[in-house]
């Protein structure tokens, strides 16, 4: 099965071609550019601070959903392509918490780090989701070839810090929620899927080594 | 099945279009374009607009208790609500709640009052002299917008109904209806909508029953086509689309209350100095000025302490919050 979908033409193509990574890095700028021509058109509603915010923080959480979706996407499809840009889908994770973070500091709290040490210690929300940003650094610093190689088999068992990562964000954004929980219980199914499908594989594992 | 063939002499001259008019058609769909774009515009009205706009109450009478400051655009206004009974989004009820018809609207009086009775809006808000109010309008979520209201002070209205002396607290409901409210197909909240007030806070004169703002009819998403306006407690408190007000000697659960007892207190005053269990209280963002020009600090009561803090002498307010 597997490989009769590897063999499609469509796949081969992708796999194949040179213009996948810069295709997918303007993919990826998209949501900004759009909120960047949104601010400058008045396209960003009533209360432009809370749409900046909220949209950097749910793309955050896409983009960590994209790149949890490649290993699965991979193995299914055969789609090797995409290891190709798994990393740099990481990457723009990162981008994106950082710019939700900035958004927060300066259009929520207007630089007022009294305030924002409070909300760090006060609120489990921004407690949680502060605490993401930080385990996402180890992740960010030890991205490039060299690190990998100097890491070794390190370096696998620390990236698996981006599941602990993927369930916080999550729960962060449940916990700032209000009523309407439709949008956050989406993401956890996703997420669910996405996870469950490393607790198959592992299961697969273990049921090969047995025979 | 007959073909009606029409004869040339059938056709009425006032049918065939004006010749003027198709040499000029282009001009003709280009002003239809126009056209459109103005309606549109009508979604952006700033607040001079609003204010030229044909007004349904005339001659309203002003109030001492308007503020002076800056009025929110009628656009702002009108385009970003809480009203869950049309979804959850805040730009969901402006455009789901365009279908809504509030006429006719009866209101029921209920509990302990001596002349309860179910009364058409007509009739309900006749015998009262619509003021304007401008008050502001400060939102749990941290926002704050003033608002150009239309009503009558809610005492008023307690006064004709004769409230017993068990009533302590007036509860008020919104509709329940899931075919005009489409939000409530979906429980995100137990509906109906309720809120209540002590009997001094509903008495006092600035409680406002609001059937209007900006001189016009309350919008559908802005609660018509009655509302309660409570400006110095959290926006929530402000229910809209009232369909019951009961008068009862218990203190009466409010519907954010119920969901969120830890975060959504009975009386909800607006007070900096009470932070939301998520959030602080101690800014709010006013809407219409530019994102990055900083917020403003919240005032204790929203600012009307003056009319109001007496009613809540020795009160611990962090515990009552």
């Amino acid at each position: 099965m597997e490989a009769v979908i590897k063999s499609n033409r469509y796949v081969l193509k992708v796999n194949n071609s040179a213009l996948f990574k810069p295709f997918v890095f303007v993919l990826c700028l998209i949501p900004i550019l759009n909120l960047v021509w949104g601010g400058f058109n008045q396209g960003l509603g009533v209360n432009p601070a809370e749409t900046i915010i909220r949209s950097l923080g749910d793309w955050a959480l896409y983009f960590l959903l994209f790149t949890l979706a490649v290993t699965p996407l991979r193995k299914t499809l055969g789609l090797s392509a995409l290891m190709r840009v798994r990393r740099m889908l990481g990457l723009f994770v990162f981008f994106y918490v950082c710019l939700h973070l900035t958004a927060y500091v300066w259009f929520d709290q207007f630089f007022d780090w009294d305030e924002i040490l409070k909300d760090i210690i006060k609120r489990p929300f921004i407690t949680l989701g502060f605490a993401t940003f930080i385990l996402l650094m180890p992740l960010v610093f030890t991205s490039t070839n060299k690190m990998m190689k100097r890491l070794k088999k390190r370096w696998k068992t620390l990236h698996q810090l981006i599941y602990p990562i993927s369930i916080m964000a999550t729960v962060h954004y449940f916990w700032m929620t209000r009523a309407d929980f439709r949008q956050p219980a989406l993401i956890a199914v996703i997420l669910t899927g996405l996870l469950g499908y490393r607790l198959y594989l592992v299961y697969q594992k273990r049921q090969g080594i047995k025979h | 099945m007959s073909i009606i063939i029409k004869n040339k002499s059938d056709i009425l001259s006032s049918e065939i279009t004006d010749q003027k008019i198709y040499d000029g058609r282009r001009e003709f769909i280009k002003n239809m374009g126009l056209g459109t774009a103005a309606l549109l515009a009508g979604a952006n009205m700033s607040i001079a607009e609003a204010k030229t706009q044909a007004q349904k109450y005339k001659n309203l009478a002003k109030s001492q208790f308007s503020t002076t400051e800056k009025l929110t655009d009628f656009s702002d206004i009108t385009g970003y609500n809480n009203f869950y009974e049309f979804g959850t989004g805040k730009y969901d009820p402006a455009k789901r709640a365009k279908e809504f018809n509030p006429d006719p609207w009866s209101i029921a009086i209920e509990g302990e009052v001596e002349k309860p009775g179910v009364y058409n809006l007509e009739d309900f808000i006749k015998p009262y002299a619509l003021e304007e109010r401008i008050y502001r309008f400060r939102c749990v979520e941290g926002w704050s917008m003033v608002i150009p209201w239309v009503g009558f002070p809610l005492a008023d209205m307690i006064k004709q109904f004769k409230p017993t002396s068990k009533a302590k607290y007036v509860e008020f409901v919104t509709l329940y209806d899931k075919e005009r409210m489409p939000g409530q197909a979906l429980r995100v909240l137990p509906w109906p909508y309720t809120e209540g007030l002590r009997m001094d806070e509903a008495m006092n004169p600035l409680t406002l029953m609001a059937v209007g703002l900006y001189g016009n009819e309350l919008p559908n998403q802005n609660g018509a086509p009655i509302r309660l306006v409570v400006p110095w407690k959290y926006g929530f408190k402000n229910i809209k689309s009232i369909v019951k007000i009961r008068f009862t000697e218990h203190q009466p659960t409010s519907t954010w209350n119920k969901i969120g007892p830890k975060e959504y207190g009975f009386y909800s005053n607006v007070n900096p100095e009470v932070d939301h269990p998520r959030w602080s209280q101690k800014t709010e963002r006013k809407i219409g000025e530019p994102f990055w020009a900083g917020k403003h600090k919240t005032l204790k009561f929203n600012g009307y302490g003056e009319q109001v803090a007496h009613m809540y002498k020795g009160m611990d307010l962090k515990k009552f919050f």
